[in-house]
């Protein structure tokens, strides 16, 4: 059995506004992130709108690992593990396509799409053997919250529902933004390599003290209002929801202008066609709201950030290095928001993007800065003084304060603890 | 007669192909020095400069890619670069890239269709990286100077995950 102590005395690690610096490069913290965290919590794995006809399939990954997200030919969706239970070989090697069945190179054991092993190479060399023993692996626990799946190795633990707790009010908020109320995630995904421990990202989702400075440079040059969210005046919240979920609320200030679209740099003259969808949809009053308020900011632990506009998934892959997934967000039937929204993801996002350009430099730097010995801590005080409770009982702080920070490295000693 | 005319033909060949080798290695030489303003200008008003990704028979309408300017987004990353807080590029990344196997693939009217492969080191704080494209570029005889109406710069590992890619590829 495994021993589940952990080798690093955690709570000398994390105190509740400062963290120590070894959480960011310890290839040993790493190590116990990935049994602790990634093969045993909730873990975003992908959408169901990237497999919808039956037999599809997508290469995904719950941290380094990577899963077969597979609408199987029962028209489930599984999550398989890619690699054959004959000699361990790496069974699919395309990142997408539309099979029934998968067979290995090496042997030809071939297996169904939903995991089963349907027949050997030369079977008489397998007299008396059980087929049923060789199944392919498979992530045990599969939960969809409004076709956003995930995954636990964990065989038993908390429901998905408890788990996103607070935190399904924001993918409600997103798919609200839909006529139909549905995403369809199909602009294939940018991926992003990046030279830093994967909280450095966790934590920067919905940090809005760092925008005004590191992304000074766009705002200047767009000319957008974008800058004003994330000033010292700004209204926008930053909220915990628990379980290490986090929010960039930024509706108090959406509210105070009172104007659809706004959240998206336009108005409703200028997308007509989907004004007029989200009012049949919607009704008229209930429509404008939704416009009012956009869409949400919100960063789900430990790997799913809904950013407005796009969604990225942060994938570990070292302790030093993450690799940055993100694709433009699709509303289904918006077709005139869609284009907007992937014009506007490829401006912004991605390797080159004009704004992740600048925050992966970041997140590259902080890395650095973490292997220098002296301090040995970070801080993260700011808006202490202020922390306050919403009407759901969820901490809450300026849009500039490290509230999110803090509620993060709660569950997170939670969870290395436990 | 017709090995003079031959003759004459491929003497223009020659010359439209020096003509465009010499423009193609001056921008290479523009974006290793971030001469921002000077590679700006070489581009037409109707510029698109197309980096894809996961492919390299994309339709950037419907999918995502690296980049996907227009030329008013073309004007916007040359701003940013000038603001001198475009962190990734501050300081800047020390650059050499060799341009080759220049080709050209087709002329019509005053457009010249060519492709080139390219291989661009890169120093930066992060380390070394070394890029390699395979580059299609539509390049337009405007008042006898050749611009460059698109660029298309095919990464060769463009679906797999890839480095912050900040300076002009
Ligand atoms: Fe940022």
């Amino acid at each position: 059995m495994n021993d589940m102590s952990p080798v690093r005395d955690y709570r000398r690690l994390i105190e509740p506004t400062r963290v120590h610096s070894a959480l960011y490069y310890d290839p040993q913290v790493f190590q116990e992130e990935l049994s602790r965290i990634w093969y045993r919590g909730w873990v975003y794995v992908g959408h169901v709108s990237e497999v919808p006809n039956r037999n599809d399939y997508v290469t995904k990954s719950i941290g380094p690992t990577p899963v077969l997200m597979v609408h199987d030919r029962r028209g489930d969706i599984s999550l398989l593990l890619n690699k054959c239970p004959h000699r361990g070989n790496q069974l699919c090697a395309y990142s997408q396509g539309n099979r029934t069945s998968f067979t290995c190179p090496y042997h030809s054991w071939t297996f169904a799409n939903s995991g089963e092993l349907i027949g050997y190479a030369y079977a008489d060399g397998y007299q008396g053997a059980d087929k049923s023993q060789f199944a392919l692996g498979r992530v045990p626990r599969i939960g969809i919250y409004r076709g956003f799946v995930f995954g636990s190795f964990a065989e038993d633990g908390p429901s998905l529902d408890d788990y996103l707790g607070g935190a399904k009010a924001s993918i409600d908020q997103l798919l609200d933004n839909s006529p139909e109320g549905e995403l369809e995630l199909t602009a294939g995904f940018l991926q992003h390599r990046t030279k830093a421990n994967w909280k450095f990202m966790l934590e920067n989702e919905t940090d809005g003290y760092h925008p005004a400075f590191v992304h000074g440079s766009i705002f200047q040059v767009a000319e957008s209002g974008i800058g004003n969210l994330y000033s010292p005046a700004s209204t926008a919240l930053t909220r915990d929801f628990g379980n290490g979920h986090t929010e960039f609320d930024l509706r108090p200030e959406w509210r105070r202008s009172a104007k659809p679209l706004q959240w998206f740099g336009t108005d409703a003259e200028r997308l007509p066609g989907y004004a007029a969808a989200m009012t049949a949809a919607y009704g008229a009053e209930r429509a404008r709201q939704i416009m009012i308020d956009g869409s949400p900011h919100t960063m789900i632990f430990p790997n799913l950030f809904i950013a407005e506009i796009q969604l990225f998934v942060l994938q570990p892959v070292a302790v030093d290095e993450t690799i940055q997934h993100v694709t433009a967000l699709q509303f289904k039937g918006a077709p005139e928001l869609n284009r907007r929204l992937r014009q506007q993801t490829m401006g912004s996002v991605g390797p080159a993007g004009f704004l992740l350009a600048d925050d992966t430099e970041m997140y590259e730097r902080n890395h650095r800065g973490a292997l220098i010995r002296d301090p040995e801590w970070v801080t993260l005080i700011r808006g202490l003084h202020r922390e306050g409770r919403d009407a759901d009982g969820f901490r809450i702080g300026h849009a500039t304060d490290e509230v999110p920070q803090r509620g993060i490295w709660r569950h997170y000693l939670d969870l290395m603890t436990s | 007669m017709n090995a003079q005319i031959d003759a004459a033909a491929v003497a223009a060949r020659e010359g439209l192909h020096r003509l465009v080798e010499q423009f193609l290695f001056k921008e290479a030489r523009l974006q290793d020095t971030h001469a921002y303003d000077e590679w700006e200008a070489l581009w037409t008003d109707d510029g698109i400069y197309w980096v894809p990704a996961n492919g390299h028979d994309t339709d950037p309408e419907r999918t995502m890619s690296f980049i996907y300017d227009n030329r008013s987004r073309i004007g916007i990353r040359i701003d940013q670069l000038k603001t001198g807080r475009r962190h990734t590029q501050t300081p800047r990344s020390e650059l050499a890239r060799v341009l080759s196997n220049i080709e050209i693939v087709s002329q019509s009217g005053d457009e010249i269709e060519v492709r080139a492969n390219a291989v661009v080191f890169e120093d930066n704080l992060r380390g070394e990286t070394v890029w390699a494209t395979r580059n299609e570029y539509r390049l337009r005889l405007v008042d006898g100077a050749l611009k460059m109406a698109r660029k298309k710069v095919g990464l060769v590992n463009n679906h797999k995950p890839i480095f912050t890619l900040s300076f002009l590829v």
